[in-house]
């Protein structure tokens, strides 16, 4: 008996370091003067890195631990080290920002710890239980994280209205999860599935459960027609929030459509995919269409987000293990770039002026130069262009949907991220062809310029050499 | 004779009319912390009335979980509730609509 417990703590070993970490910064944080608070910082990034460490020297297949609530296979530690990784870029990015707008305190590092332990719950979840505690810990950070910045009149109301959506996502999870084990009597992923295989697939009840899941699952990763809370959760957070809400999450939201869809309804795939695919042609287009009427580029950018979210839809509705490792790879592919879209409006950023608007970005390759190009290398590996890494991301997804006869459903995605290339485009044109209105300055540190730059050209590196993550996505399916 | 379709049937108005509430409700943004909670007591309905009609305790256990996320929930809800109070010193709901696009 005591055996086996030991076991599932060596299993829960990542979460507990995170846990206790995070606990740690909270704690010290209160003996703090605003002069140390960067001690609070370096906690959260030696916390961050200790938990890596541990995530990286978990043992290797898949194991089960906590009665079969707790499972640790290749895709959680993957997920659960490139969560580690974003939540570190994301805290460096936005050090210099929050002291400038004196919102360097200590919640910051405490909430983003916390939501990366409730991603790491998530991608680990073996139970429909564990992963909705995951779900709660995840959003309930983020709902604080939105509303962080006390004096925004928008961030108050855009925390409003994610709280409220994200609660009626929880209740419609959660009445999907009672209809299925009213008729499943199981709350484990793995007997749900057995029971799926079995001729569950059929039972009405089930359908009804799943059709709820799903919409609760669209509207955590913000799938048309459950996206209304992104944009303005985009526009009205401070851009270092919008930075954490847009990327590290999304891993979470990946290991949750996989968890519930893929392992444990996974014998109902013919009965999901219809759904799936209304989601994902809707994102995608209205995803794209709408993003062109934007002149905020960060509402630009969540618009963005809902058509990215569209195509992680696409490689997952598939229902084949290469649909889910392009889903997979898009999902890294994307965070990259969803950091560095943010990492650029940051560092144009300064005292009581936000680089928010796509104008702000006029003129900004004669006065900047290596940026600019650095921008153009996000922007046009968002819009799918080669030889970047948003071109091999679509590639694989729309492969993996070629693969099961849905052809019309991947012209319909190329065709919309034909009018998608248009308003990335455009960012490219103000930065290369257009004049600025006044000085373009740049304040950020040196190590902020060196991580958005490595960031910038990794888009550019995997897209030349995308072996070593497509082989590291592989075997993490293995 | 009271069985489970009954239970079924009143978590499900009750889940519908907390969602109506939710969507209908133009005033109070207290309003929507209440449907909120009615939403997450239907569900709460649901699992108890499957845990004893199974005669499986998982159920039960899943709704102690969902009433401490709710205590949760509504602690970080009002506590945005305040903030957007002290900004606009309105909680009514057609006023949260400044940014468009």
């Amino acid at each position: 008996m005591n055996q086996i417990l030991a076991n599932s703590l060596t299993l829960a070993s990542p979460e507990i370091v995170l846990a206790c970490g995070a606990s740690l910064v909270l704690l010290v944080d209160a003996f703090l003067t605003d002069r140390q608070r960067g001690i609070s910082y370096l906690l959260s990034m030696v916390t961050l890195a200790l938990t890596a460490v541990v995530v990286a020297s978990l043992p290797e297949g898949r194991n089960v631990g906590f009665s079969g609530m707790f499972v640790v296979d290749g895709v959680a530690r993957f997920l659960k080290l490139a969560a580690c990784g974003t939540v570190a870029a994301v805290l460096l990015y936005s050090r210099d920002y929050l002291r400038i707008r004196g919102l360097f305190r200590g919640e910051y590092f405490v909430l983003a710890l916390f939501a990366t332990l409730g991603i790491f719950v998530i991608v680990s979840a073996g139970s429909l239980l564990s992963l909705y505690m995951g779900i709660e810990v995840l959003a309930l950070s983020q709902y604080a994280l939105v509303a962080f910045d006390r004096d925004s009149s928008i961030a108050a109301e855009s925390a409003m209205k994610y709280f409220v959506l994200g609660a009626i996502a929880s209740g419609a999870l959660l009445y999907g999860i009672s209809l299925v084990y009213g008729v499943s009597r199981t709350f484990d992923l793995a007997q749900l599935a057995v029971f799926v295989q079995l001729g569950g697939a059929s039972n009405i009840g089930l359908l009804f459960g799943m059709a709820f899941m799903v919409a609760g699952i669209a509207f955590k990763f913000g799938a048309v027609p459950f996206h209304m809370w992104v944009p303005d959760v985009y526009h009205g957070a401070p851009t270092s929030v919008t930075m954490l809400v847009g990327s590290a999450p999304k891993f979470a939201y990946f290991g949750l459509i996989l968890r519930v869809l893929g392992e444990g309804l996974g014998g109902a795939v013919a009965e999901w995919q219809g759904m799936l695919i209304v989601l994902a042609v809707l994102s995608i287009a209205i995803g794209n269409v709408v993003a062109v009427a934007q002149t905020n580029l960060k509402r630009m950018l969540a618009y963005s987000t809902i058509s990215n979210v569209g195509f992680i839809l696409l490689g997952i509705l598939a229902g084949t293990s290469a649909g889910y490792r392009g889903a997979l790879f898009y999902t890294v592919a994307y965070v990259l770039m969803a950091l560095g879209s943010f990492a650029m409006i940051l560092l144009l950023s300064r005292k009581g002026f936000e680089a928010d608007r796509i104008e702000d970005f006029r003129g900004l390759a004669q006065h900047r130069p290596w940026f600019a190009w650095m921008m153009l290398f996000l922007m046009a590996s968002t819009a799918g262009l080669p030889p970047f890494v948003g071109f091999f991301s679509k590639l694989y997804v729309i492969q993996a949907v070629l693969d099961v006869g849905l052809t019309w459903l991947a012209v319909v995605a190329v065709l919309f991220s034909v009018v998608g290339a248009f308003y990335y485009l455009r960012v490219i044109k103000a930065m290369f062809f257009e004049t600025a209105a006044g000085e373009v300055v740049v304040e950020a540190s040196p190590s902020f310029k060196f991580l958005l730059s490595l960031n910038a050209l990794s888009v550019l590196a995997l897209g030349l050499w995308s072996g070593p993550l497509s082989d590291a996505i592989a075997k993490a399916f293995h | 004779m009271i069985t489970l379709p009954h239970f079924l049937v009143l978590s499900g108005i009750l889940f519908s009319i907390a969602v109506a509430g939710i969507f209908l409700n133009r005033k109070n943004v207290i309003v929507l912390l209440m449907c909120i909670e009615l939403m997450l007591l239907a569900v709460n309905f649901n699992f108890v009335a499957f845990s004893r009609w199974w005669g499986d305790v998982a159920g039960q256990a899943f709704v102690f979980f969902i009433l401490t996320v709710a205590a949760a929930e509504s602690a970080i809800g009002l506590a945005i509730l305040v903030v957007l109070f002290r900004e606009r010193k309105s909680i009514n709901v057609e006023d949260l609509d400044t940014m468009r696009g």
